[in-house]
């Protein structure tokens, strides 16, 4: 969308209203009694060699998008196309070879990883699960990959549990880059680590990127560190986007309600400032019963009538600056 | 990771002395012709229900024959015992548990509605019913007990599954294009190796239990192949007068149960990668 030529180049990852609604069962029979209405209604490009990045409350369903995306979930409805082809119709065969393109890494650096498993065997397995059975090739590429990331040739021996979290994260990194993906999936990827490692492993993802030409959707609760690393922002709440934005646009100008209380509430170290910001109150409703209308309105301060009635389409409001809400800007 | 694994198990004291119990049986049963003093089915007529001296260190039976040799002779019958009736309870209770924990929904709702269908049953007295349907050969012995044993492990495996296959290196595997086999067994299965080894030594234990049990009754290993059951059952019926008879086959099936228990639980400690340094 924002700064790319719709109509010459093609998003690599496109969805069309996907929603996703995980069934509550009860009784005896196990019927349908509710849903969690993870994501809903999400329209979204992301275009080749971008970083979008997505942030929200825990939650909000912004990591079932990043499943989504891959496959790991079904979504209810809506359409998913990476490189313009539906791969919600691709048959087991296809979504095996689709696995080559997209790849993942994961919040949590000690789940992520086989506790049974080496380096070696970690790193190669994607090389070996796609064809390269040779074992010397296999650990030669392993080796690359291994460097890439910045470890050490004799680490690819050893187990998870003899590295640092950070080290962890570096061997999450090097497999979801093993069968040269276009598209990595970052969800919370470096939540978990510590301040200094977390610059540490934003600088190898950005470094990566313009290597190989990556592109990212960088999902995380961490508003500055997206902000570093992302292009575009799209901010969601229960389920939906609220805004989306060029990185700067979105920081300087939100212009959501929601946005402007996420980035307020981020600490700001100056003591005049103290008492001026606005604090949202209240909890986030729940996913299995959303407000009616706008999804925000039980939360806004600048509620209306209308908010609570009908729901706000995204409308462009600053140059590819798009924002769910009626009254927005303020 | 083998010496770390070894390390931690030499520490400790008590998996160790199941370690030494379990060696020392297998020793014994493999070094059975040399070990035992006396054929262990030579009948010694003048010398029956003889007391332990140093002819017959554990005296001898009803029959006259040597009750140490008839021990030695009866650890074989244990050994092989627990190990095949486990070996099957753990395949068909890994698999099945694999299954139903990886696949949810129907597939679990039916394999675990069939287990607890099974633990309704009495298990002992369906071996039973089957033994004395079939002719009681301890082979016939070895597959009862494992097809009537299978379903603790199922529920232990299963389990691990249903908590397994949320982690993320789980999630991984689907990302990188692994099947759901590869899954199955290269990734989840070898995790839960420590609750099967566990489950599998005291299977071990029970299984010779049930052996045991079943032997005592007469309708096990019959007579005259020894083992600990059926020389127990010369005890009971001659307690009054040849302590030794019931005395020594009960400590041995006390101290070898006693023995796979703290082995399986030393190698449960020994292998959880979470308390390795």
């Amino acid at each position: 969308m924002p700064s790319y030529d719709e109509k010459t180049s093609t998003p690599l990852v496109r969805l069309k209203n996907v929603v996703k609604h995980f069934p509550i069962t009860g009784g005896i029979f196990l019927r349908q009694i509710a849903a969690v209405q993870a994501v809903d209604d999400v329209t979204l490009d992301i275009w080749p060699g971008e970083t979008l990045g997505l942030v929200g409350e825990s939650g909000c369903g912004k990591s079932t998008l990043g499943r989504l995306i891959l496959r790991l979930e079904e979504p209810t409805t809506g359409e998913i196309l990476f490189n313009g082809e539906n791969i919600l119709r691709y048959n087991k065969e296809k979504l095996r070879q689709l696995r080559r393109e997209m790849q993942i890494i994961f919040q949590d650096p000690f789940s992520s990883l086989n506790p049974r498993k080496s380096v070696a065997h970690i790193v190669g397995e994607p090389l070996y699960v796609h064809g390269i059975t040779d074992r010397r090739e296999r650990e030669a590429r392993v080796l690359k990959l291994l460097e890439v990331v910045g470890l050490k040739k004799e680490q690819m021996r050893r187990y998870p549990h003899q590295f640092s979290g950070g080290q962890r994260q570096r061997i999450g990194v090097a497999r979801a880059l093993a069968l040269n993906p276009k598209l990595i999936i970052c969800d919370e990827a470096v939540s978990a680590l510590d301040v200094s490692i977390q610059a540490q492993v934003i600088n190898l993802l950005r470094d990566l990127q313009q290597k190989f030409g990556l592109t990212y959707l960088f999902i995380s609760h961490n508003l500055s560190v997206v902000e570093y690393i992302s292009d575009r922002v799209g901010v969601m709440y229960l389920g939906k986007i609220v805004e989306l934005a060029p990185s700067e646009s979105l920081y300087i100008n939100p212009i959501h309600p929601y946005t402007k209380a996420l980035l307020e509430a981020a600490p700001v170290p100056d003591p005049s400032q103290r008492g001026k910001r606005f604090v949202l109150l209240g909890d986030v409703p729940s996913p299995i019963d959303p407000p009616r209308g706008c999804r925000f309105h039980t939360r806004c301060p600048h509620v209306k009538e209308i908010c609570r009635a009908e729901e706000p389409p995204l409308r462009e409001l600053l140059t590819d600056h798009v924002a769910a809400c009626f009254f927005a800007p303020f | 990771m083998k010496s770390d694994f070894q390390d931690r198990f030499l520490r400790n004291k008590l998996a160790l002395a199941g370690a030494i119990v379990v060696a020392i049986l297998f020793a014994v049963s493999f070094l059975a012709p040399w070990l035992a003093p006396h054929d262990p089915h030579e009948i010694d007529l003048k010398n029956v229900l003889a007391p332990p001296s140093w002819q017959h260190p554990l005296g001898t039976d009803p029959l006259g024959r040597d009750v140490l040799s008839r021990m030695i002779w009866g650890s074989r019958i244990s050994l092989k015992v627990g190990f095949v009736a486990t070996g099957i309870s753990i395949v068909i209770g890994a698999i099945l548990g694999a299954l139903a924990g990886y696949y949810g929904r129907w597939v679990d709702a039916v394999i675990m509605r069939f287990v607890d269908i099974m633990l309704c049953f009495p298990s002992f007295f369906l071996i039973l019913a089957v033994i004395a349907i079939l002719e009681p050969s301890i082979w016939n012995i070895m597959v009862i007990i494992g097809l009537t044993s299978w379903m603790g492990v199922t529920r232990l495996v299963r389990a691990d599954f249903i908590s397994l296959k949320e982690r993320d290196f789980v999630q991984a595997a689907r990302v990188i294009g692994a099947s759901d086999g590869r899954i199955i067994f290269r990734h989840i299965l070898p995790n839960t190796m420590a609750s099967i080894l566990v489950a599998a030594t005291l299977g071990v234990a029970g299984a010779i239990l049930t052996e045991s049990a079943l032997s005592f009754l007469g309708i096990g290993v019959q007579p005259p192949t020894p083992s600990w059951g059926n020389i127990l059952t010369a005890g009971k019926d001659n307690i009054d007068i040849a302590w030794w008879l019931s005395l020594f086959p009960g400590l041995a099936i006390l101290i070898t149960v006693m023995g796979y228990n703290l082995l399986g639980e030393g190698i449960r400690d020994a292998l959880d990668p979470r308390l390795r340094d």
